[in-house]
């Protein structure tokens, strides 16, 4: 094997209240391509984060070594300049400002503070031969698809003349021919000598494309697979992806499992932008009272775009569908016939939908339900309103100085319970939890789940949203897997196993794609 | 319990604003040499500033939502214009155009809310739109000259005071017994708040500062009235004043409406996913905008006794300045009623003792603009601090 040219030693990063790597190591070898994998929050993007300079140095504890020399970056300027360029999930292009001016933005070449326009454009085409893009660089960037603007984004790379270039989910968004396309690429940078990091979900482009696999899980490197040593099948990667101890993590629960309190058939909807894309095709769920129902899924497979359909239309347009509660049809086109009909969703992003930051608790927990609170519908009775919010604090042990304290100065673990406490104020009888814990700790995450047993106890529908295999597992009667808008199995949570869920997302996606 | 020291820092800008207000009417009573004081000149005082504080409060209510409204100048003076055209040209009756008025002040908050809300054009946009439509159409009703005078009782609006049932000579006995009662209740009001924190375990401010408070606030409302009654008594516009801030303090602070209000300036997609009808709470936030600036208007042109083209204009901006300065955040969700008030009457303090001075106009402007900048500085600072 050739010369090492990046090493991370002993990488550990925390964030208040959870760690999100613990004493990772990873390197890399010259003219190879590297895959990274791993479940959704078991820390690749925050160690690719680390790696260029996102989080600067002293943030984290540990060493970067890149082409021998010690690194301590303390922006992504700083990582550029010595050749390690990380293009992200989303896209970072001005869409109004044609390919020659993203290519070299805040990078122009100029003199004295004057564009050279023609030496700027035809830099920008020789990049854009390199990467097979044949598009003029006046080309604005928001008439071109995505897999465009992905080239883009590399030939952007080669501008800054990279070494190790690191992609992060790079075929997410893009079609077959198109994800073919990127990887023969990167398969002639590696011929060029410029390495890649590959953060991937989809096994197949893995197996086909990487010299060496690394699999992250909670935080630590697990292990690194020599893909020209021995024949890695996907059911080796998953194995390594997924194994762990799940005892002990889950409150144990007694389920009692009544008659379907709620239902949906023939669920569409489509993405409120582009009108023409679907974000559900044809969904059928249902959930019964006393039952915990979990949505598995990876990111961008349409669960949360379900649930905020379902909950009063908030999200997508030209919505088809029925609804059923208790066995008859009840309409929540709105937000408000939602809530009405006993439906309460909780989301995944406390702070940018689920909490107003600058107002106390006690006022985030009646926002749903102020009525019942209030005298005549119309002024707020003060004392009801503090009794009926310290109770939540109590139940929900919510830690806080006060129910007057700001939400924005809680932690993590107790912002989602003040969200809890409002949709539970609000009385509902079925509950839609997207992520419930994610970015919380251990401990705050076990009280949630014993939230969640005593709600289904009550005889409530309970559907739960989560990335994370184990709780699904650990906490749901019943399991729906979903993939591109679409449920795409369905099992009892007995008989699953995180192989077989993951198999079932992963295996699928090359099936159908 | 805490010291006076950190209470203060606690609440340094509720009580900062306070503070300023009371050195600045100091300073421009040693430089006017007692003039600001004197019970006539307080009295202008009220009169000129009624207006402005009226659009405060319904600006206030906008500014929370995390939005803004250039229009209301040009609304004082089209709602001035329909007046006098109706009153002096088709001889309406006052009351009814004072009716009517309101009426078409709610139309023109609904016309800008229609596009702010329901088509989400920007209110920036909307309103300074607005503000030349508006101001247009005063040109047209009035064909470009002042219309007046009006009848009596319409002037009476402004320049009225409530009637002294003694009779005593020289002084307002009225006045003085409507602030004793006015105090009783305020003191009240504030005990009973205090039980009730009490009763629920919160922390409270020490009961020697509670006292302190209301000495104090009981000194000011008494000294106003005490000044009042040695010239006229209490002008009509200010048992107005007083009616609409006691409403939009509840509204703001006791309401379900309100709350709604601020959880949708704080964070309209979290207020929306809780079930806040976002959109049409915002178009009644504008319809009430437009009310009240209709309201205003009508003070306006009752206290000139004419209306005239030029009416209202640039008032936009020390309405605007009113609230930033009594502690609004332009990006919505904080604000309070008391804050806009204490703004407005800082302006007013300015414009009027400024004016006493001999200051020109254009250096007032100068001053103005100085003032709401090193306010909002302050506040930054603060949060930056903390």
């Amino acid at each position: 094997m050739s010369d090492v040219i990046l090493e991370m030693r002993n990488i550990t990063k925390t964030f208040p209240g959870v760690k999100a790597l613990d004493n990772v190591n990873f390197s890399v070898h010259q003219g190879e391509i590297h895959a990274l994998v791993g479940e959704n929050g078991a820390g690749k993007s925050t160690l690719m984060k680390v790696l260029s300079g996102v989080y600067p140095h002293g943030t984290y504890s540990g060493d970067i070594y890149f082409l021998g020399n010690e690194c301590r970056f303390r922006d992504i300027s700083e990582s550029e300049e010595v050749g390690l360029v990380i293009i992200h999930q989303e896209l970072a292009l001005v869409p109004y400002l044609s390919i020659a001016e993203n290519m070299f933005l805040g990078n122009e070449r100029a003199n004295n503070g004057i564009i050279d326009w023609n030496e700027q454009i035809s830099k920008t085409k020789e990049l854009l031969d390199k990467v097979g893009l044949h598009e003029s660089p006046n080309t604005l960037i928001t008439d071109m698809g995505v897999g465009k603007q992905q080239l883009v984004e590399i030939a952007k790379a080669l501008a800054k003349k990279v070494k190790l270039l690191i992609l992060d989910e790079p075929t997410a968004s893009l079609n077959e021919s198109d994800s073919e396309k990127l990887l023969d690429l990167l398969l002639q940078f590696k011929k060029n000598g410029i390495s890649s990091i590959l953060i991937s979900h989809k096994l197949s482009e893995v197996n086909k494309i990487a010299d060496a696999i690394t699999i992250l899980r909670d935080g630590g490197t697990i292990e690194t697979l020599d893909c020209h040593k021995d024949r890695i099948t996907e059911d080796r990667i998953i194995r390594g992806m997924v194994g762990r101890d799940l005892t002990h993590r889950f409150p144990p629960r007694e389920s009692v499992v009544g008659d379907v309190i709620f239902e949906v058939r023939d669920w569409n909807a489509y993405h409120p932008i582009h009108e023409d894309r679907k974000t559900s095709t044809n969904v059928n769920i249902n959930v019964r009272k006393g039952e915990v129902v979990g949505i598995s899924g990876l990111m961008g497979a349409g669960r949360t775009e379900l649930a905020m359909s379902i909950f009063g239309h908030s999200y997508g347009t030209r919505i088809s569908g029925k609804a059923y509660k208790n066995g008859k049809e009840i309409d929540i086109s709105t937000i408000d016939k939602a809530i009405t009909n006993g439906i309460a969703y909780a989301t995944e992003d406390r702070k940018v939908f689920g909490l107003v930051l600058i107002q106390e608790i006690k006022d985030n927990i009646t926002l749903a339900n102020l009525e019942a609170v209030s005298d005549g519908g119309f002024v707020i009775n003060e004392p009801k309103e503090m009794a009926a919010t310290s109770g939540y604090r109590d139940k929900l042990n919510i830690k806080c100085s006060s129910i007057r304290q700001l939400a924005v100065n809680l932690s993590g673990g107790n912002q989602q319970k003040v969200v809890l406490s409002k949709w539970l104020f609000a009385n509902p009888d079925i509950l839609i939890l997207d992520e419930p814990t994610r970015g919380i700790d251990v401990g705050a995450k076990y009280e949630i789940y014993t939230i969640i047993n005593r709600l289904a106890s009550e005889g409530k529908g309970i559907i739960m949203i989560s990335s994370e295999l184990p709780e699904i597992l650990g906490v749901c009667d019943r399991i729906y897997v979903m993939r591109e808008g679409k449920v795409v199995g369905e099992m009892p949570a007995k008989e699953a196993s995180q192989e077989s869920i993951m198999k079932c997302i992963m295996t699928q996606q090359e099936v159908v794609a | 319990m805490k010291t006076l020291a950190t209470l203060f820092k606690n609440n340094i800008r509720e009580y900062g604003m306070l503070i300023a207000l009371i050195a600045v009417m100091i300073f421009f009573q040693v430089v006017t040499k007692g003039i600001l004081f004197k019970p006539v000149n307080i009295t202008n005082l009220v009169l000129q500033n009624s207006s402005i504080i009226t659009m405060a409060l319904g600006m206030l209510l906008i500014i929370v939502s995390g939005w803004i409204d250039l229009s209301v100048g040009s609304v004082v003076a089209v709602v001035g214009a329909l007046a006098g055209v109706l009153m002096v040209r088709y001889h309406f009756d006052w009351m009814v155009t004072v009716g009517i008025c309101l009426l078409v002040g709610a139309a023109i908050g609904a016309f800008q809310g229609f596009w702010v809300s329901y088509v989400k054009i920007p209110a920036f946009i909307t309103t300074l739109a607005g503000m030349l439509i508006f101001r247009g159409l005063t040109f047209v009703l009035l064909q470009g000259e002042s219309v007046g005078p009006f009848p009596t009782g319409f002037q009476k609006i402004s320049s009225g005071f409530i009637p002294d049932v003694f009779n005593y000579p020289g002084f307002h006995l009225t006045t003085i017994i409507i602030g004793l009662i006015l105090s009783g209740l305020l003191i009240f009001l504030d005990l009973r708040g205090r039980q009730n924190q009490q009763k629920y375990g919160f922390e409270v401010t020490p009961f020697y500062f509670f006292i302190l408070k209301n000495v104090v606030i009981t000194g000011a409302v008494m000294g106003l009235c005490y000044l009042m009654a040695s010239y006229k008594g209490i002008p009509n516009v200010l048992v107005l004043l007083f009616l609409l801030i006691a409403f939009y303090t509840f509204i703001t602070s006791q309401s379900v409406i309100g709350r709604r209000i601020y959880a949708m300036g704080g964070n309209e997609k979290a207020a929306k996913l809780s079930g806040v009808n976002t959109t049409r709470l915002l178009f009644y936030t504008f319809i009430n905008m437009g009310v009240l600036a209709a309201l205003a208007g009508l003070i306006v042109t009752a206290r000139l006794n004419s209306a005239t083209p030029n009416a209202g204009d640039g008032m936009e901006l020390d309405v605007i300045a009113a609230c930033f300065i009594g502690g609004a955040s332009a990006s919505g969700g904080v604000g309070k009623v008391i804050g806009a008030v204490v703004g407005a009457f800082l302006v007013g303090v300015l414009n009027n003792g400024m004016s006493i001075m001999g200051v020109g106009i254009d250096w007032q402007k100068v001053v103005k603009g100085l003032v709401l900048l090193a306010a909002v500085f302050f506040d930054v600072y603060n949060k930056n601090k903390s």
